[in-house]
């Protein structure tokens, strides 16, 4: 269905991008310092271009989000650390903008959804080897022994 | 008139699917065959039907009558014939109808190749059918209707969106639905199987070739779609974690699971009511996928009353078809027998711990996906759930899986031995620790995680073919007593194996995007770029002509240490009926590795923007894909799974009796 997503990444394109261009980091943004510039696109990385659909800054082709990323590189040369820098676009954008949510109360059920599927799974599949010792089979039944002798009597069927 | 039969032909297939849902269960209660036969030749003709409602539509695209909205909207009359063909399913209304049309197929295909099959199991399972294909062309005619007209004719179409007009296109869409649409026939046999209170080894016999076919082609159409978007959108990219990727995930999640579970219980009678579980679960999020996609609830909230009738339309066949099979199953499952009796080291308790990690995985992306939506509606709290998310909750999920697969492997039925077992894999996980530390101490560039991520792709493959190396090695045995050996293993063993190395194929692909190189640069013509062990150099640029499209060509040379190796042209492509430019990229494949050229804007002075790469390894994501899916279709040959085997065996038997009775497995 990843060419339903394209309908709607064209449908972005034309709304907010004036000139095409491809890909989304432009030469023209990126910072001499190399060191510098490898941190602002891994900071880029894990922002959402705001109008796009999930959509990460770094990928975006919006104009939106080339300011997005001239923002983070305009802070990193203010001497800001990487937490800062999402601190100051979390303020000014909320939570929506971390592509990775952070922990909190709304997001708990989230990131504990893994665990407790894992934990809940283990538990049934332990419980049920458990129990599968310690109790010996069933007896059989009449029906069951009655539908035994058939198939003795007849041929394999299979 | 043939647009009218062929609107005709969709209205009577209405029809057909209203009988087909009710009279087989009705005969199938009362004990009346006359009507539990209908189900055979009613799936048939519904078939038959859409089929030529489907090639009315093509017809109307491909001689280009504007008269219908559908194709108005959607084609131009100088369009290449292959995107008249694909645009038939290049919108909502014609892949809806390509959707039923491939429901019809596998209803028509049990009809006509499981007669082997108990009457009554295959009369309720197309009746099950037969309200799938009621529910899907009630939409379609009521909301959504290919063949509306529209007077006066426009006469000229506004060309098909230009980002579709791809030969992934023609490919992506059916591979895609003809996997999510393949499992509604495991969902029917489930559901039929809840109805009838019979639930069997046989039953597991029967539908694991349909849970095979539906998991190749959703693994293809998967691998597929993520190589289109990675040549199409421009940077490089294959895998966004996007909601609509991950509506064809959650699906392929399910499916391996109950590919899986389904073995358990052909072989050992056991996870019979979880397999049910399963088998219900991987239709629901097909059919979740679908809709999510189809509603556009996905890009927001809001925008999904945007088409009233639609979305209500969506809700009531999601609740129908999700929430009554569910309470179906709640009612019925615990009166189902379920005789399990595992040991905790055997084969079936290995894959029920692949089971647990795998639906793990797949609850972890469906909550991923659905958690900002239900934020949004319960507290109006907006979020963001993106690939960072997901790669720190699977990536822990996803290795343990990979190291269990060839130790699954080595552990025998009923009773395995696991020390034996993990002495088997030695020599696998020896050697993909061995390259994870010369990649570390030797190589260097990648990061420890793509260091550790070959080693396990490499342990993986080397891994999937232990135990059948072992069943095939014989100490002091010929050559042609160990190749009768390999021919005589049963074809799911290898397909299995192949599979499974498939998988570390991709892992392998993976793990090497982190030794990528990429160049984000403003580049002069003639001037040379370094790509890992390549140099591009942009010698000039032309235009050039396209039948709907004028393009503006990049000339781009790649050289090794001075030396020519090839020539690749990344171009923009112009299409004037809908004012849009796309990149194309150029991209060459040497050695599993790719160079991947993208351009952007070119300057006054002749110099142009451009995106560079070197990824090595690259292709063997979807190779390994591939791979996959060709170990599906080993699996699928084996002679147990054979649809129609019993029927043909049993002519065998009587063609050249007496018969040798079948080997014992």
């Amino acid at each position: 269905m990843t060419w339903l997503r394209r309908i709607l990444l064209l449908s972005i394109v034309l709304v907010s991008v004036a000139p095409s261009l491809a890909g989304a980091v432009q030469p023209d943004e990126i910072l001499t310092n190399p060191k510098l510039e490898a941190r602002a696109r891994a900071i880029s990385a894990g922002l959402r271009c705001l109008v796009c659909q999930n959509e990460s800054i770094d990928d975006s082709k919006a104009e939106l989000a080339r300011d997005l990323r001239l923002l983070v590189r305009e802070r990193l040369k203010l001497g800001e650390s990487d937490e800062q820098v999402r601190a100051f676009l979390v303020k000014r954008y909320g939570n929506f903008i971390l592509l990775k949510p952070p922990l909190d109360l709304e997001t708990a059920l989230l990131w504990g959804m893994p665990a407790l599927v894992l934990g809940a799974g283990a538990i049934v599949l332990l419980f049920g080897l458990r129990r599968q010792q310690s109790t010996p089979a069933a007896p059989l039944s009449q029906a069951e022994r009655d539908q035994l002798a058939a198939a003795f009597d007849s041929d394999s069927r299979l | 008139m043939i647009i009218e039969t062929g609107h005709y032909a969709l209205s009577l297939a209405l029809a057909v699917a209203l009988l087909q849902s009710i009279l087989p269960l009705w005969g199938t209660r009362t004990g009346d065959t006359a009507l539990t036969s209908i189900a055979v030749p009613a799936a048939i003709t519904q078939f038959l039907l859409l089929g030529y409602a489907f090639a009315a539509l093509t017809y109307a695209h491909v001689a280009s009558d504007f008269s219908l909205v559908t194709v108005a909207e959607n084609s131009l009359t100088t369009k290449p014939l292959i995107y008249k063909i694909a645009g038939v399913w290049g919108n909502h209304e014609g892949s809806m109808l390509l959707w039923v049309l491939i429901l019809a197929a596998f209803g028509a295909a049990v009809a006509i190749f499981e007669r082997a099959m108990a009457n009554e199991l295959r009369a309720n399972t197309l009746a099950v059918q037969g309200w799938i294909s009621l529910a899907f062309l009630s939409f379609i005619l009521f909301t959504s209707d290919p063949f509306l007209r529209r007077f006066p004719a426009p006469f000229e179409g506004l060309d098909l969106n230009p980002l579709l007009q791809d030969p992934g296109l023609a490919i992506h869409p059916p591979l895609l639905y003809v996997g999510y649409v393949g499992s509604s026939i495991v969902f029917s046999f489930a559901v039929a199987a809840l109805i009838s209170g019979r639930l069997d080894a046989a039953w597991a016999r029967y539908v694991r070739p349909w849970i095979l076919i539906a998991w190749i082609f959703l693994t293809l159409g998967i691998a597929m779609g993520s190589y289109w978007a990675y040549y199409t959108l421009g940077w490089g990219g294959f895998w966004f974690w996007d909601p609509v990727e991950n509506a064809s995930l959650m699906p392929w999640l399910a499916g391996t699971a109950l590919l899986h579970s389904a073995a358990v219980m052909e072989k050992r009678e056991a996870l019979k009511i979880w397999t049910l579980f399963l088998a219900i679960l991987t239709f629901s999020l097909s059919l979740l996928g679908t809709f999510l996609v189809r509603s556009g609830v996905l890009t927001s909230v809001h925008s999904f009353a945007s088409d009233p009738a639609r979305g209500v339309f969506i809700l009531v066949i999601l609740t129908v078809f999700i929430g009554g099979p569910l309470a179906l199953y709640a009612w019925r499952a615990p009166s189902l027998s379920e005789r399990s009796v595992f040991a905790p080291v055997s084969r079936e308790s290995a894959l029920a711990v692949n089971n647990l990690l795998l639906t793990t995985c797949c609850v972890t992306v469906l909550t991923g996906t659905l958690y900002p939506l239900a934020l949004e509606a319960l507290s109006g709290d907006k979020i963001s759930v993106g690939a960072p998310f997901f790669n720190l909750t699977l990536g822990p999920l996803v290795a343990p899986i990979v190291l269990l697969m060839p130790l699954g492997q080595s552990i025998a039925w009923k009773r395995g031995d696991l020390l034996g077992a993990a002495q088997r894999v030695t020599v696998a996980a020896l050697g993909g620790l061995v390259i994870s530390i010369v990649l570390v101490a030797v190589i260097r560039g990648g990061s420890v995680f793509a260091a550790a991520g070959l080693g396990l792709a490499v342990y993986l493959i080397v891994g999937s073919f232990t135990d059948v190396a072992s069943r095939i090695w014989a100490r002091g045995q010929g050559g042609r007593v160990m190749l009768a050996r390999a021919i005589g293993l049963p074809r799911s063993a290898w397909g299995g194996a192949i599979a499974h190395a498939g998988l570390g194929l991709t892992l392998m692909g993976l793990a090497a995007t982190g030794w990528g190189v990429e160049r984000i640069a403003t580049v002069k013509l003639g001037q040379r770029i370094d790509l890992g062990p390549y140099q591009a150099t942009i010698e000039n640029f032309q235009s050039r002509q396209g039948p709907n499209y004028t393009e503006l060509v990049g000339h781009t040379v790649i050289s090794k240490g001075g030396a020519y190796v090839t020539a690749v042209e990344p171009a923009k492509r112009s299409f004037p009926t809908r004012q849009t430019t796309v990149t194309e990229a150029g991209i060459v494949t040497l050695s599993f590795g790719q160079i991947y050229i993208s351009l952007g804007d070119r300057h006054a002075d002749g110099s142009v923007d451009a995106r560079l790469f070197w990824k090595p390894l690259v292709t063997s994501i979807w190779i390994g894909a591939v791979i996959m899916a060709f170990g599906g279709i080993v699996s699928l040959s084996d002679r147990r799974l054979r649809i129609g085997f019993a029927r043909r065996a049993a002519r065998l038997r009587v063609a050249d009796s007496p018969a040798a009775p079948e080997p014992a497995e």
